[in-house]
């Protein structure tokens, strides 16, 4: 029994915002976030002065932030730039608003890393292993993914699966980074980076912002748009196993197993039930560990589960839909439930999943959470 | 305090791991056991993550481990590794339990797999850092 299930449909989406993708040298951390929270603002019709909760994340000062904004909010979470942070913050939010510290909450994510030249690795992210030269979030899911090939077979063509599925999603949305089609050959062709993993397993480096706001259910019925429930939620850390950042031997098989018990128990669906997945792949072998860990597949089945563009379009589980981190935008889990929000509205023209109720937002990562989103 | 010029990275030693380096000097690996409770945990902290005991100390480890996971590097990331590229980092569990990242002293072997036996060998990269690698048992 999930001690959350009281919140089902308690909360809801009710606007989004998000600016164009790419390298904007011109533009500052709060000036990529204003763009987004103005079109989060008019997408559903609310007075900037109704906002009274603000999330801020990887934006380098929550009280600067607001004072762009002229907010002077009851509620605030700062979070850093971590991807696994977006879903954990819209799971604050939801527990904010429950609990009435806010009555609207925005929340707001900007990167700048594309123009910044961030490296996610060596000097920029120190670490205990860094004289045997073992550095990266990369290396860590390339170690993993070497783990998986040798536990249950799984191949670098199975692999390629998910990300020629993405990029034919990208191909499909209008603001999408890389849409340049790609085939499996090619895939194994690619630049290596950290072997077994090449080019285009890993996830872009853009620029660009987010802006998500939630409410009451019941304050969003007076809302612009038809509001996108939260009907479920999960979540499990695994920090003891955490002495390799962004690595774990498991894969957090059983924190995923745990969270998928706790977010189906409580949105009342099941994996038949998910017409659309939007799955954190900084790597494409995450989108792997997240099948195996919700149960979509049995446990080193994945590779297999994706093969013949399964996570495709009119496949058995169309997945990132929006051309996830690989090819649309490098926004840490923040876009991918913006994608929830506008594949549930019905807004995402030829990228659309046809009758679309049900969509599952999921990071599995050192903290692993998942998120069921509903039409209201 | 480097008589030799080494241009890759070098441990941040802090009061949690500088016994453990200490001892690599001397080409001992060890991992920190907890004196209360009986635990074996790599990297230190500063108390056991089992009971929190304060009472920890440094136990020698047979230098027996066995390969988990290796990868290849073919981007450098610290400029003192773009003439070596590409270079390997591996995973190997010891003998004792943990988890450590580690090499491949000599490369990656023709017949490497999972599980394969390994043994420790120590890198002497400066004056006072010596590192712990592996080669096939």
């Amino acid at each position: 029994m999930n001690p959350m299930n009281r919140l089902k449909d308690k909360v809801a989406v009710v606007g989004v915002g998000t600016t164009s993708y790419g390298s904007f040298p011109e533009m500052t951390d709060y000036g990529l976030a204003a763009q987004a929270f103005k079109a989060a603002l008019a997408d559903c019709g609310l007075a900037k002065d109704r906002i009274d909760g603000l999330g801020t994340c990887r934006i380098p000062y929550y009280a600067r932030m607001g004072e762009v904004l002229g907010l002077d909010p009851r509620w605030t979470l700062h979070t850093p730039g971590h991807g696994r942070m977006s879903g954990m913050s819209i799971m604050e939010a939801v527990l904010a608003l429950e609990a009435g510290a806010a009555d609207y909450v925005a929340l707001l994510y900007t990167n700048i890393g594309r123009s910044r030249r961030v490296n996610y690795g060596g000097e920029d992210s120190a670490g205990f292993w860094d004289p045997w030269g073992f550095t990266s979030p990369g290396a860590a899911h390339a170690l993993m993914f070497r783990m998986h090939m040798e536990r249950y077979g799984t191949t670098t063509r199975q692999l390629a699966e998910i990300p020629v599925a993405f990029r034919r999603h990208a191909a499909l949305h209008p603001d999408a980074v890389m849409k340049e089609p790609f085939t499996i050959e090619q895939h194994e062709r690619a630049r290596p980076i950290v072997e077994p993993l090449r080019l285009l397993d890993y996830c872009l480096i853009n620029d660009g912002a987010v802006c998500i706001i939630l409410t009451t259910a019941e304050r969003a019925r007076d809302l612009r748009q038809p509001p996108v429930l939260i009907s479920g939620l999960g979540a499990r850390d695994a920090f003891r196993r955490s002495a390799i950042a962004n690595f774990d031997p498991e894969f957090w098989y059983p924190e995923a197993q745990d969270v998928a018990q706790q977010v189906y128990g409580m949105a009342g669906v099941g994996h038949g039930d998910i017409d659309a997945f939007m799955c954190y792949d900084n790597f494409a072998p995450t989108v792997l560990f997240s099948l195996e860990g919700l149960g979509f597949c049995e446990r080193g089945e994945s590779g297999r589960f994706v093969e013949d563009g399964a996570l495709g379009l009119g496949g058995r589980l169309p997945t990132n839909t929006d051309g996830g981190h690989l090819s649309n935008s490098y926004m840490q889990g923040w876009a991918l439930n913006v994608e929830a929000v506008r594949q549930l509205r019905g807004e995402c023209g030829d990228r659309q999943v046809p009758n679309c109720e049900v969509v599952q937002y999921v990071a599995v990562t050192p903290c692993t959470r998942s998120i069921i989103y509903t039409r209201g | 305090m480097t008589a030799r010029h080494y241009d890759k990275p070098l441990p941040v030693i802090d009061p949690d791991s500088k016994g453990y380096w200490e001892h690599a000097r001397r080409h001992r690996l060890t991992v920190q056991h907890c004196v209360a409770c009986g635990d074996k945990h790599f990297p230190p902290g500063p108390v056991c993550p089992s009971c929190l005991s304060d009472r920890q100390e440094w136990l020698q480890a047979s230098g027996k481990a066995t390969l988990v996971s290796w990868v290849n590097f073919h981007r450098a990331y610290w400029d003192g590794y773009r003439d070596e590229l590409p270079y390997n980092a591996c995973l190997v569990q010891l003998e004792e339990g943990p988890l450590v990242i580690s090499n491949l002293a000599g490369g990656i072997p023709e017949n490497v797999r999972m599980g394969m036996p390994l043994r420790v060998v120590f890198d002497d990269l400066t004056d006072v850092v010596s590192l712990p690698r592996f080669v096939p048992e």
